[in-house]
């Protein structure tokens, strides 16, 4: 796919983009402290393609919504690219989302009067970009999810599978350090899962963009690279830990 | 800019929603600026009837005359005085009085009636009194005679062409007598008037009442009508402290305190319509804020500062309050101006009444710009107000509670 050099965000290849110290998310604490989010150490480098997986109510979406800054954990640091999210105002929170974050949710939420070129374009007039490098991106954007005909189209007029792909350009519109995705595609056919992991895929391995999903779709977790599993509120498996022990068993077996 | 065009599509995003909400909007104001355009034109009407007919909408006295009407508190008329108060752009024309109390007798009867000097002409310009006479001539500056109300003249029993005798206390306590022919009948519509009046050429009351040269009062008439108070400050101003200018509102308060309270009333029905504008725009606003929840909470994670996201909402809510009072007032003018032209006629009774009184039965419209611009501006306010809240609940918006399904 064509352009897909101009997405590369600011972080080198390999260097931390989220460090999650034992952040902690406490329900009803005023009676029974009830733990979304117990004490989670999340490390995540530039260019993963990691699928955070567990049980409903197992907090996904409260850790994936904590690394947004959407929400704030009880307890616990978030550093992304070096700034400690946790400490910053709400209005600094919304700022640092434009700028550093991209996010992709289950029912698309597209801005429904606008079309598929101005919900793209949106972004880049929050973060207000000129009108000449706007009209490059989108088209760039475009071509790389494939949906060149589509820019004056309301989302209405769009199937499930190319809202999602919109999404997926606004998403990357801002030019963020990683993707959040929650459930992408759980509303999504066979075809249009695939086609947009493919697309998600490619941008990430050729663009290195940081992909982090929550989901439960095995179409995803088959894609990852790594996968952490959540079960009450705790990382109760994750397969880079499982690889980084299989490497330190191997090599204190050769020595 | 952006958020002007995205403001413009949300609109149009639920076309009925925004068209009933814009519907409301402009059958309140055409409702709200034709009953206040009513009131104001019943008023002005009221006004026209009973301050042309005689008091003027200005009068200048000397220093104190209000408040003890006696000869003794009369000035001397000069063309000075008359050229200084033209030289306000609102006076439209001034003329002199001198007006006291005598007896007035005719064979046995005796009644005391309220003897008006004037100037045939200039009285004739501001109160059209010759219009109101019923039979014989209007008077001249040099006539020896009088003209007689109506209502007095039959209480006297007295015709045209009879003499009157006058009897009273002139300046300075001088001795008036004298008698006149009368040369007309006036009929007016105020039994007050009606009852008790009596009118001479100003030479000839001022030889009565040997007040040679003096009058009580110079009684205004003006363009502008509404603004009777402005222009009794510049003619004070110009006139200096020995004078007193008053306005039509001080020199007959019952009329302006009947004003008042009738307004005051028509307020309150006025404050139910606008009670049910606010309903109107108000839960139109609440069903928006549903059906727009998820979205807004969505722009708020994407990255739109709370202050933008309030920003389209006022954006949204002034161009539709707008749209509503603009097509409102624009429809309301050609309504108010027919209305003004053919003003709705008063039948039956009430209108007889009216006829008694010397008022048109009629109950015309205002023209008056100010009450359409008046109106347009408190339904503008009043939504203006109500789209606090949905910027109230977007300052509040927690994105995940409004994502949450």
């Amino acid at each position: 796919m064509p352009g897909l050099s101009s997405l590369r965000g600011e972080t080198e290849r390999g260097a931390a983009v989220i460090d999650a110290h034992n952040i902690s998310k406490v329900y009803n604490s005023k009676t029974i402290p009830v733990y979304a989010v117990n004490n989670v150490h999340l490390h995540l480098e530039r260019g993963e393609f990691t699928a955070l997986v567990g049980p409903s109510g197992s907090g996904k979406t409260t850790l994936l919504n904590m690394i947004g800054g959407l929400d704030k954990p009880d307890e616990g640091n978030i550093i992304i690219n070096g700034v400690d999210i946790t400490k910053l105002s709400a209005n600094e929170l919304i700022d640092f989302r434009l700028r550093n974050i991209g996010f992709v949710f289950q029912s698309f939420n597209l801005i429904p009067v606008l079309t598929a070129k101005e919900n793209v374009e949106f972004i880049m007039q929050l973060q207000k970009m000129n009108r000449e490098e706007r009209n490059k991106r989108v088209i760039k954007l475009f071509k790389e999810i494939g949906l060149e005909d589509k820019l004056n189209v309301r989302p209405s007029k769009l199937s499930g599978g190319q809202q999602q792909r919109v999404a997926v350009a606004r998403a990357l519109a801002s030019k963020p350090q990683f993707i959040l995705a929650d459930e992408p595609t759980a509303n999504l056919d066979s075809a249009s899962a695939s086609n947009l992991l493919d697309i998600m895929a490619l941008l990430n391995k050729e663009e290195n963009i940081t992909f982090l999903f929550s989901t439960h779709d095995q179409r995803v977790i088959d894609r990852a690279r790594r996968v952490i599993t959540l079960v009450d509120g705790r990382i109760a498996k994750d397969t880079a830990e499982v690889n980084t022990n299989i490497l330190h068993t191997s090599l204190s077996e050769t020595n | 800019m952006f958020l002007l065009k995205l403001a413009w599509k949300n609109m149009w995003r639920n076309r009925n929603r925004t068209i009933i909400t814009m519907a409301a909007i402009f059958f309140a104001v055409i409702l709200s600026v034709a009953t206040s355009s009513l009131r104001d034109g019943i008023f002005d009407n009221l006004v026209k009837n009973v301050v042309s007919f005689y008091t003027g909408y200005v009068q200048v006295h000397k220093q104190g005359y209000q408040d003890e009407q006696i000869l003794d508190n009369s000035f001397e008329a000069s063309a000075q005085t008359e050229q200084k108060i033209l030289q306000d752009k609102n006076v439209s024309g001034v003329t002199p009085r001198l007006e006291s109390f005598a007896l007035v007798s005719a064979e046995e009867i005796t009644k005391g009636c309220l003897v008006v000097g004037i100037h045939p002409e200039k009285e004739n310009q501001i109160t059209s009194l010759k219009n109101k006479i019923v039979q014989g001539n209007y008077i001249k500056d040099d006539d020896n005679a009088v003209l007689l109300a109506q209502g007095l003249a039959e209480r006297l029993k007295l015709k045209l062409n009879d003499t009157i005798v006058l009897i009273g206390q002139g300046y300075h306590g001088a001795t008036a007598a004298g008698k006149y022919r009368i040369k007309g009948l006036l009929k007016f519509g105020s039994p007050d008037l009606n009852d008790k009046t009596l009118f001479m050429p100003l030479a000839t009351a001022q030889d009565f009442y040997s007040a040679y040269g003096m009058i009580t009062s110079y009684v205004l008439s003006l363009h502008n009508t509404k603004v009777p108070e402005s222009t009794a400050k510049t003619v004070a101003a110009a006139l200096g402290s020995n004078y007193e200018v008053l306005t039509w509102g001080q020199l007959i308060p019952d009329i302006k305190q009947h004003i008042k309270t009738d307004t005051s009333n028509a307020k309150y029905v006025q404050g139910v319509l606008y009670m049910l504008i606010c309903f109107g725009i108000f839960g139109t606003l609440l069903m928006m804020m549903v059906e727009r929840k998820f979205e807004m909470g969505m722009l708020v994670a994407i990255g739109m500062k709370k202050i933008k996201l309030m920003l389209l909402l006022l954006i949204e809510s002034v161009m539709t309050v707008l749209a509503g009072c603009i097509l409102g007032i624009a429809a309301s003018i050609p309504l108010v101006y027919y209305f003004n032209r053919h003003p709705i006629k008063i039948g039956g009774e009430t209108a007889e009444t009216y006829e008694r009184f010397g008022f048109e039965p009629i109950f015309p419209t205002s023209v008056d710009a100010s009450n359409f611009i008046r109106q347009g501006i408190i339904v503008l306010i009043i939504g203006l107000i109500l789209s606090l809240y949905p910027m109230y609940k977007a300052m509040r918006l927690n994105p995940v509670a409004a994502m949450k399904k």
